[in-house]
């Protein structure tokens, strides 16, 4: 034997030893960078989004005692039933005598305050308890925007010293305001509802998932186990990708050229634009689709085949089934980014004023996003909360929709 | 190409019969005109170096070839006297008189009970539970597998052990009650008491059904099967009695084989 050291005792070899770990160090600290980075964003989003919404789910309201005994309203049970029982109580003078009791409590001035439609709140309320008519009730009722901008500290110095008045004799408060997740949209922010674009969207992602999810899996399937692979598969592979890769807006467009003029009447309806966002989401399942039937095991093919199953069976008992989890992931991938598309709608009319939720498929109606797009861009400084609680709802839809969806995936994942 | 067929070997019981197959890989021949007879009653051993193409071979007396898009056959294969390659052959039909059992076991992923039961669910031939249950402990108890599951049928195939699985992977083909069963080296993944395990099982099935199998090892051959076939080169270079070509072989590169020289 000679003295020499063996070569992995060396000091050199420590050294590089020593460089190794240390670049292995590095790599580590990179990676957990990049993940606190990305969570970071998204806690950034949720806390800015969340401070800045709560406003939006609460809006100023004006307190107003109603002595009905006083005011000679009668509702017959046989009007009670809308929209009839709304025109007769406004026949009988509703309005004017909620105008006239917010004048006793409020003063002119405050009366004047309040929101234009804040009768219908008090008629609503009768007619689900008639009872109320026998004595006095204490309402809280929408106050104008201009009101509510002064209790914000904005505005008028007329506005602001009004509100601060009514608010110190407890006649004026910020409260929460359910009636934002069930009305619609409306002109005044004190007004506006999240409940249409909610309903519009459901609808589009309905239509959407309905068409792009059973043709992106057969198109996924039977180019993965029956198409024989040739230049024509080829061509139709480098479509489906380069169709995952196009412009939404262009979508938008298509949309607007063929299903608008193929249904001219149904412009800005939910079906019109579940089609046009399906004909989006559909590359995208087709693509993750075939990975994850690709990643089915040959093995698990070949077993079916050999004991004499068909290829519809071997695709539908075997394949399938063991390829769904990853078809769904990409699946929620492509509804979420569905979910969050603007351009193709505007194109195709969703970004109509529209003041009451969609009533099918073929009303006209408007989506989450559109909704925050259209009040983003509104002058009147109450529309800002509520653009960011509209967010908020539909980030709450998004995850929603995932969790479904993970729910679902993990059902069907199987391991071998 | 000529094989040497041992003059003893008695031909008449033939289930399976080749004559002058070809297999191609695109223009690759994989298989060089080999003609065979496959007896009802005895184990047939295929054996050879690595590449030899005796995999190929049996997987065209199936037709599993069909699943890989180059391969192509030529010659004539009959199964009871039918040629299996003829265009009005139903391939399910085929598969269900010739099963097989890959080298690695491969349970679909669902409970024991419905890898057994899928086969005879598919071609209808037990549709009520009782009868069903029937072949699955039938199938489940000729595999010898029947006494370790018997209580957890309801537990994925897939969490048994190699042995097992591959046990199972048997069960699922007799279950079909096929009359030609093609085993391309079942016990290649396989610890040696597991090996033992299936070898013991091949024994006992033989007589029932005319199996095939393809091995690596020659101890393995000697042991399980009457018939062997040694396959070099796409070549099918010499047939015969197992007993015969390993203590006479006729052919110099058989004899280099078996006793080590190469493979």
């Amino acid at each position: 034997m000679t003295e020499q050291a063996a070569p992995t005792r060396t000091d050199k070899f420590e050294a590089r030893l020593k460089r190794r770990y240390a670049a292995e160090r590095r790599f580590k600290m990179a990676g957990l960078g990049a993940v606190l980075f990305s969570v970071g964003v998204l806690l950034f989003l949720l806390v800015t989004m969340s401070i800045n919404g709560i406003g939006g789910f609460q809006r100023a309201e004006l307190s107003v005692p109603i002595d009905f005994t006083q005011a000679g309203l009668s509702a017959a049970p046989a009007g009670l039933s809308q929209p009839s029982a709304v025109q007769s109580l406004q026949a009988q003078g509703l309005p004017q005598v909620v105008e006239y009791f917010a004048e006793e409590s409020l003063g002119k001035a405050g009366a004047d305050q309040l929101s234009d439609n804040a009768w219908r709140t008090v008629a609503d309320q009768i007619i689900t308890n008639p009872a109320i008519l026998r004595g006095t009730e204490e309402f809280s009722l929408a106050a104008s925007p201009k009101l509510a901008g002064g209790l914000g500290g904005e505005g008028s110095a007329e506005m602001q010293s009004l509100a601060a008045d009514l608010a110190a004799q407890g006649k004026l408060e910020n409260r929460l305001d359910l009636g934002f997740l069930t009305r619609s949209d409306a002109t005044n922010s004190q007004m506006v509802g999240i409940w249409g674009a909610l309903k519009g969207s459901i609808l589009t992602m309905l239509v959407t998932l309905l068409l792009a999810f059973p043709i992106g899996v057969m198109a996924a399937l039977y180019l993965e186990e029956y198409a024989p692979k040739n230049r024509w598969t080829d061509v139709i592979e480098v479509s489906i990708n380069n169709l995952a890769a196009v412009p939404s807006i262009i979508f938008g467009l298509l949309g607007l050229a063929v299903f608008l003029a193929l249904f001219p009447n149904m412009r800005s309806a939910p079906l019109i634009g579940g089609m046009t966002l399906a004909l989006m989401t559909m590359p995208v399942i087709v693509i993750s689709g075939r990975n994850a039937i690709k990643a089915v095991p040959q093995s698990i093919r070949d077993g079916a085949l050999a004991i004499g199953a068909s290829q519809v069976q071997v695709v539908f008992h075997h394949v399938l089934p063991l390829a769904l989890p990853g078809i769904l992931t990409g699946t929620i991938i492509g509804m979420a980014r569905a979910l969050g598309e603007t351009a193709p709608l505007l194109m195709i009319g969703m970004r109509a004023f529209v003041a009451t939720p969609p009533a099918g498929f073929t009303s006209p109606a408007t989506v989450l996003p559109v909704q925050i797009f259209l009040w983003s861009d509104e002058i009147d400084r109450g529309f800002v909360e509520r653009t960011s609680a509209a967010i908020i709802v539909l980030l709450v839809f998004l995850l929603l929709m995932n969790g479904i969806a993970i729910y679902l995936r993990n059902r069907f994942e199987k391991k071998w | 190409m000529v094989t040497v067929v041992h003059p003893n070997l008695e031909q008449n019981d033939a289930k399976m019969s080749a004559k002058d197959v070809s297999v191609f890989y695109g223009d690759k021949m994989a298989i060089d005109r080999v003609s065979i007879d496959i007896p009802t009653k005895y184990v047939t051993a295929f054996i050879g170096p690595s590449g030899c193409g005796k995999s190929t071979f049996l997987r065209a007396l199936n037709r599993m070839n069909d699943t890989i898009p180059s391969a192509r056959v030529e010659g004539e294969i009959t199964l009871d006297g039918e040629d299996i390659y003829r265009s009005d052959m139903d391939v399910v039909q085929l598969r269900a008189r010739v099963g097989m059992v890959f080298q690695k076991p491969n349970p679909f992923p669902k409970s024991i009970y419905d890898n057994v039961a899928y086969g005879p669910k598919i071609h209808g031939l037990a549709s009520a539970r009782a009868d069903l249950d029937e072949v699955v402990e039938k199938s489940l108890r000729r595999a010898g597998l029947w006494t370790e599951v018997k209580d957890r049928l309801e537990d994925s195939g897939t969490a048994l052990s190699g042995g097992q699985q591959q046990r199972l992977c048997i069960a699922r083909a007799i279950a079909v009650d096929p009359e030609v069963i093609l085993m391309d080296e079942p016990c290649s993944a396989l610890d040696p008491i597991a090996t033992a395990k299936i070898e013991e099982l091949i024994n006992e099935l033989n007589g029932s059904y005319a199996i095939v199998i393809v091995t690596h090892s020659m101890q393995q051959a000697a042991r399980v099967s009457q018939r062997t076939a040694f396959f070099h080169l796409g070549n099918m270079v010499e047939y015969g009695r197992t007993s015969d070509i390993f203590t006479k072989p006729l052919e110099k590169r058989t004899q280099d084989y078996i006793t080590g020289r190469y493979g």
